[in-house]
């Protein structure tokens, strides 16, 4: 079938592409643009580990077409670090020992800041209910709501374009 | 997936009338649902038309009270709105208590209502399923049933309806507005949503190609002080064993008026009109509230796996109808 032209920003670079409809944003993503950064747990919209931000707003790649992308402006992992600089939440991920096989972790950051962008102070409960839609198959959760709540501490609710250097 | 043909509606009239001339068109909104069906085999599009950006993304009152919600507002939108929060706290929980919040960002209002069963046999291509392969058999009938409905099953079909959304609208007597070919139609939430009786492959009164453009729910003051409880087997991100849409009106200890939903139980999203009917005039007790929970489920038909949903919804329409009754003494 025919393929759709479509105009997307990532990462802050704009890029025009032709794609084939049944192509998921993911997909799009990694193979095409190789931001392979967004990683696919499970692939049935269950797992939260393909992440990305549209528009400011966290979504999961995996269950939207690049095509409906169309227009919009899209955040993945990749697009954090400023100059060398983690963002404050991939920095309090690391201090925290937030993970273990890491593949998680890509979409859980990305959750995690979109979650202080809503409520900057969360509770340890508000925290768990905001990552509801991401699993972890290794750490339990416990050092990932303590790196987002060092996050919140350290002022990192400013948005997904952070300049602020690390926490 | 299979390939297909991809168009976005840029207004209603034009995407009605793309997907009524096309048998095998669909409609897409947030996706959060057909795409994971679309990877899953479980339907096989040739066309698809986009509405999720039709300008029926607002929230607005209605004249005479009440408010009307486009289809394609967002769930996480709708929840958030400052009247459903006021005039519908009910609604807003529910919402709330469904998917999570990457999900709730794109689904919409329209898509949630038509969201298909989360059966494990509708889902899986290789099973025997009369509501996707006409005919075929229900593997669910021998199977395992512990997220099946008990209320409104057949002897084809025992899927449960999943949505949260649609339990808080259908107790708040929403209506669906409907653009076919011909114009626009209404059809009551309670009435939209079919039984499977002998044919569940047929889900809703929508005819091929007609489009879902708002949801109206009337005024109804009771419903400030409203509320919705869900029961699930972990405490977030999971589908509802059962939950319990309600509106409570007591005044000197009689119920004067109430509404009643229930979900995880029914075929379809199910209104509790026994219950509401043997509750009304009546005491504002556990014992009532447990009495006419029991009238409601004097139709059930449970399987060996799924009869704790019998105490079950008991106990937490009790639970909610106290919880109100409560509020309305303090
Ligand atoms: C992991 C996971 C967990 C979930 N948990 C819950 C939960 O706990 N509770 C709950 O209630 N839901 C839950 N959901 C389901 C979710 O609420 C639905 O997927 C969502 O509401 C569907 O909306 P959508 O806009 O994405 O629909 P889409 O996927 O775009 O469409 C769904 C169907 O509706 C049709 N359609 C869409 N819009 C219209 C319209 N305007 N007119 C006519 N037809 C239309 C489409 O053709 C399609 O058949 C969960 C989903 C996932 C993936
Ligand atoms: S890969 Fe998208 S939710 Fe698991
Ligand atoms: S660290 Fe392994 S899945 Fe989360």
């Amino acid at each position: 079938m025919a393929n759709t032209p479509i105009s997307v920003t990532v990462d802050q670079v704009t890029y025009e592409d032709d794609v084939e409809p049944r192509t998921l944003l993911v997909q799009y993503l990694r193979e095409q643009l190789g931001k392979t950064g967004t990683l696919i747990g499970c692939d049935t919209t269950n797992c939260g580990a393909c992440t990305v931000h549209l528009d400011g707003q966290s979504v999961k790649s995996c269950t939207m077409f690049a095509v409906q992308a169309d227009g919009h402006d899209v955040t993945t992992i990749e697009g954090l670090a400023q100059d060398g600089d983690l963002h404050p939440m991939q920095q309090a991920f690391h201090e925290k020992h937030a993970l273990q096989c890491g593949f998680c972790t890509p979409g859980m950051i990305m959750q995690s800041i979109a979650l202080l962008q809503e409520n900057p102070n969360p509770t340890e409960q508000e925290v768990r209910e905001g990552l509801e839609g991401n699993l972890c198959r290794c750490t339990g959760y416990q050092n990932i709501v303590a790196a987002v709540q060092a996050a919140a501490g350290a002022g990192s609710a400013a948005g997904t374009q952070s300049e602020e250097g690390a926490a | 997936m299979k390939p297909f043909a991809y168009d976005r509606a840029t207004d209603a009239d034009g995407a009605v009338a793309t997907v009524t001339a096309d048998p095998d068109a669909m409609f897409v909104a947030g996706g959060t649902n057909l795409v994971d069906h679309l990877k899953l085999g479980l339907v096989t599009p040739e066309h698809l038309v986009d509405v999720s950006r039709l300008p029926l993304d607002q929230v607005t009152e209605r004249e005479g009270g009440g408010l009307r919600i486009g289809a394609t507002v967002r769930n996480a939108d709708l929840a958030a709105h400052p009247l459903v929060r006021q005039l519908y706290p009910v609604l807003s929980h529910a919402l709330l208590a469904g998917a999570s919040g990457q999900l709730r960002n794109v689904a919409t209002t329209g898509g949630n209502l038509l969201q298909r069963t989360r059966c494990a046999y509708f889902q899986d291509v290789t099973a025997a399923c009369n509501k996707r392969d006409p005919g075929s058999g229900c593997a669910a009938l021998s199977g395992w049933t512990r997220y099946h409905a008990i209320l409104g099953t057949s002897s084809d079909c025992l899927a449960a309806h999943p949505s949260d959304m649609a339990v808080a609208m259908v107790a708040l007597d929403a209506e669906v507005v409907v653009l076919g070919p011909d114009g626009e139609r209404r059809v009551a939430l309670e009435h939209f949503h079919r039984l499977p009786g002998d044919r569940p492959d047929l889900e809703t009164v929508l005819e091929h190609g007609e489009l879902i453009t708002a949801v109206e729910i009337p005024p109804l003051a009771m419903a400030r002080r409203s509320a919705y409880r869900k029961v699930r087997d972990r405490a977030s991100y999971a589908f509802a064993l059962v939950s319990v849409a309600a509106a409570l009106d007591v005044q000197d200890g009689v119920v004067r008026d109430v509404r009643l939903a229930l979900g995880g139980v029914g075929t379809r999203p199910w209104r509790a009109r026994v219950a509401e009917e043997a509750l009304v005039g009546g005491p504002a007790t556990e014992a009532a509230f447990a009495e006419a929970a029991r009238a409601e489920l004097a139709a059930a038909s449970p399987t060996d796996d799924n009869a704790f949903k019998i105490p079950m919804t008991r106990s937490t329409v009790v639970a909610v109808l106290s919880g109100l009754a409560g509020e309305e003494t303090r």
